[in-house]
């Protein structure tokens, strides 16, 4: 009995005093510089999350390198939605661990620390600030400080100009510049909010179906734009339009009940049996 | 610097400049010009429209967080209220030993509830100074506390609306209470002096009038300075998209938090001009009908404008002026009435109606 009480005795004790875990006090503070000397920029390792019983994510595994144009597909409910909200802080995940490269633990940061820590996030609808011109959609989301009284006295200065005709240009939204946003059409929305992502120089962007609701012109410019931007962002792209992800995809992850399913290049992932059954034959 | 806060704003630069023109007509017509003259405007008028003044202050006041932040306060009386009590507080002082009772330290109210000496709470308000300090500390702190427990716990919308409600409203069953040391339900009245002029003197009188038009305009150079700046584009955001306004990294708990007491500042000034110019403060100016009254003063004047909301303040109460003369019982009626129009047909409110003339002429 008291030998029972002695081992539980000692086994709290050896969890409190665990060796890699003794003088946590000391440790470096948490968000340090983003650092990618691995080259892989994001982890997500053994996440899982459910809600009611339901296991939105299972174990899931995922890793993007630097610079790389990443489409994720899966049917719905797979758990892309919930995958995205974990990167950004709008969920936690009730187990497994998320790196921002080697050393930014992004389940200790809040949405807005993410959000500042360089990653990006365009959301399913586009939600541009509708009374607001172009011009300051995009000022409004220029990185910086953001503290209400420097938010007050903030002016304009050149080199934030510079980089607002250099995003206007890239979005295609030069001679908009002066309308407000209200009055764009869903395409040039779509693309506002990714110009305004791009405002925040963020070194991922996650990018919900841009292309829901857009003609195929406006789907041809997206495509574009979006592999225009991989090599200086990593962009992962979440996307049910299997034509447009084919346009653009090198690489692609097929996410199923919470995991992954299958990964590869667009033809590796169609011929795979697994994701023929499950997803791509069930059409 | 001014200049350039009104660059773009028309409305604006009328109305700052019908307030210096007033500023100046006013006091001429009232002290130069004698009283069996057609130019002459009484004192009574002066008093008016001084009283119109700060009301339209705490309009501007609300709009700012209105029409800008997208919070309805339903609450911004208690602000007024607050300021108003912080300088009727000083008035009382000022009494000195003149009250009924003669009490060199005690205001009449203290004496006949048996008051042996002044709460620590009345400590100080016999220097126009400390007075002039509370007036803008004591309904900035409050709307700062409680701005800090509704934004923070994100409480947004009807729900804040009702709670700003419920603000105003405990603050009015408090001071209804004898016991809080604020008069209770008859208030702070039978003010004498300010700064040693007496209260009931034209100067003074026409003094308070000018006061009130200067807060009126530099109120609304801040709240102008403030929405034309980034952050005034910041609220604009948080107004209509609020979510994707903190996901770009702006803290739209302290954005909110920081305008929100500065609104109430502002109403506070307003409050304690009005105290002066009417002559009483009582727990009545907490009740939430009051601070609906202002909401609808800046929905008729047109939201978001800010010179919107002093057309509006000025008019609603000038009809309420009329109106109680005429048929007093009809007048709620008639604010209702007003108040469900503008609604339905002039969601800009009169500015807005007037920019559609523009637009189309």
């Amino acid at each position: 009995m008291s030998g029972n009480l002695l081992r539980e005795g000692l086994d709290s004790v050896r969890a409190t005093m665990r060796r890699d875990r003794v003088f946590d006090f000391m440790l470096p503070a948490d968000n340090p510089r983003l650092d990618i000397s691995h080259n892989t920029l994001l982890y997500l390792e053994d996440v899982s999350v459910s809600f009611d019983g339901f296991r939105a994510i299972n174990n899931l595994n995922l890793y993007i390198d630097d610079g790389e144009l990443r489409c994720i597909i899966g049917p719905n409910g797979a758990g892309k939605t919930t995958m995205m909200d974990i990167i950004t802080g709008k969920t936690r995940p009730d187990s497994g661990t998320v790196y921002f490269g080697q050393r930014i633990n992004l389940l200790k940061l809040s949405e807005p620390e993410i959000a500042r820590a360089g990653i990006g996030r365009k959301f399913q609808k586009p939600t541009v600030f509708e009374n607001l011109s172009v011009m300051e959609n995009l000022e409004l989301a220029m990185a910086g400080e953001k503290g209400v009284w420097r938010t007050f006295r903030a002016r304009l200065d050149a080199a934030a100009n510079e980089r607002i005709d250099e995003v206007l240009e890239l979005i295609g939204l030069v001679s908009e510049r002066r309308r407000s946003a209200g009055v764009l059409s869903h395409g040039q929305k779509q693309w506002l909010e990714i110009g305004m992502l791009l405002m925040q120089r963020p070194r991922l962007l996650l990018v919900d179906e841009p292309v829901a609701g857009m003609t195929h012109q406006e789907m041809d410019r997206t495509a574009e734009l979006l592999t225009s931007l991989a090599g200086d962002h990593s962009v992962v792209v979440v996307e049910h339009d299997m034509e447009f992800v084919r346009s653009i995809a090198r690489k692609v992850t097929v996410l199923h009940q919470g995991s992954v399913l299958a990964e590869g290049s667009m033809d590796e992932v169609q011929n795979d049996p697994k994701v023929v059954e499950v997803y791509l034959g069930g059409d | 610097m001014i200049l350039e806060l009104l660059k773009n704003d028309r409305g604006g630069r009328n109305l700052l400049s019908v307030l210096a023109i007033v500023a100046i007509l006013v006091p001429v017509c009232n002290l130069l010009i004698p009283a069996d003259n057609p130019l002459h405007i009484s004192t009574y008028s002066v008093t008016l429209m001084g009283k119109y003044l700060t009301y339209a202050l705490l309009a501007v006041a609300v709009d700012l967080v209105w029409g800008y932040l997208g919070i309805l306060s339903l609450g911004h009386g208690a602000f007024f209220a607050l300021g108003g009590y912080a300088m009727g507080m000083y008035l009382m002082r000022q009494i000195g030993d003149r009250g009924v009772y003669g009490n060199p330290e005690l205001p009449d109210f203290m004496v006949f509830l048996n008051w042996q000496e002044l709460p620590w709470f009345w400590q100080g308000f016999d220097q126009f100074w400390f007075a002039a300090l509370m007036v803008l500390l004591i309904p900035g702190v409050v709307a700062f506390g409680f701005g800090w427990f509704a934004f923070r716990s994100r409480v947004t919308g009807v729900y804040l609306s009702i709670i700003t409600q419920a603000l105003t409203y405990a603050f009015m069953l408090a001071f209804y209470r004898n016991e809080m040391g604020f008069g209770g339900n008859n208030g702070l009245t039978d003010f004498k002096d300010l700064l040693g002029f007496s209260l009931q003197s034209d100067t003074m009188r026409v003094a308070l009038f000018v006061a009130s038009a200067l807060a009126l305009a530099v109120g609304y150079l801040a709240c102008r300075a403030i929405t034309t700046s980034r952050l005034g584009r910041v609220a604009v955001a948080i107004r209509d998209a609020e979510a994707r306004a903190r996901f770009i990294g702006y803290r739209v708990e302290e954005v909110k938090l920081w305008i929100f007491a500065f609104s109430a500042l502002l109403a506070g000034v307003a409050g304690a001009l009005y105290v002066p110019q009417v002559g009483i403060i009582n727990p009545n100016e907490f009740s939430p009908l009051a601070s609906i009254e202002m909401v609808i003063w800046v929905a008729v004047g047109g939201r978001a404008t800010l010179y919107g909301a002093v057309v509006g303040a000025v008019l609603v109460n000038y009809a309420k002026t009329v109106f109680t003369g005429v048929m007093p019982e009809a007048w709620l009626f008639a604010l209702g009435g007003l108040f469900v129009l503008v609604t339905l047909f002039l969601p800009q409110g009169i500015v807005g109606l007037l920019k559609r003339k523009e637009a189309s002429a």
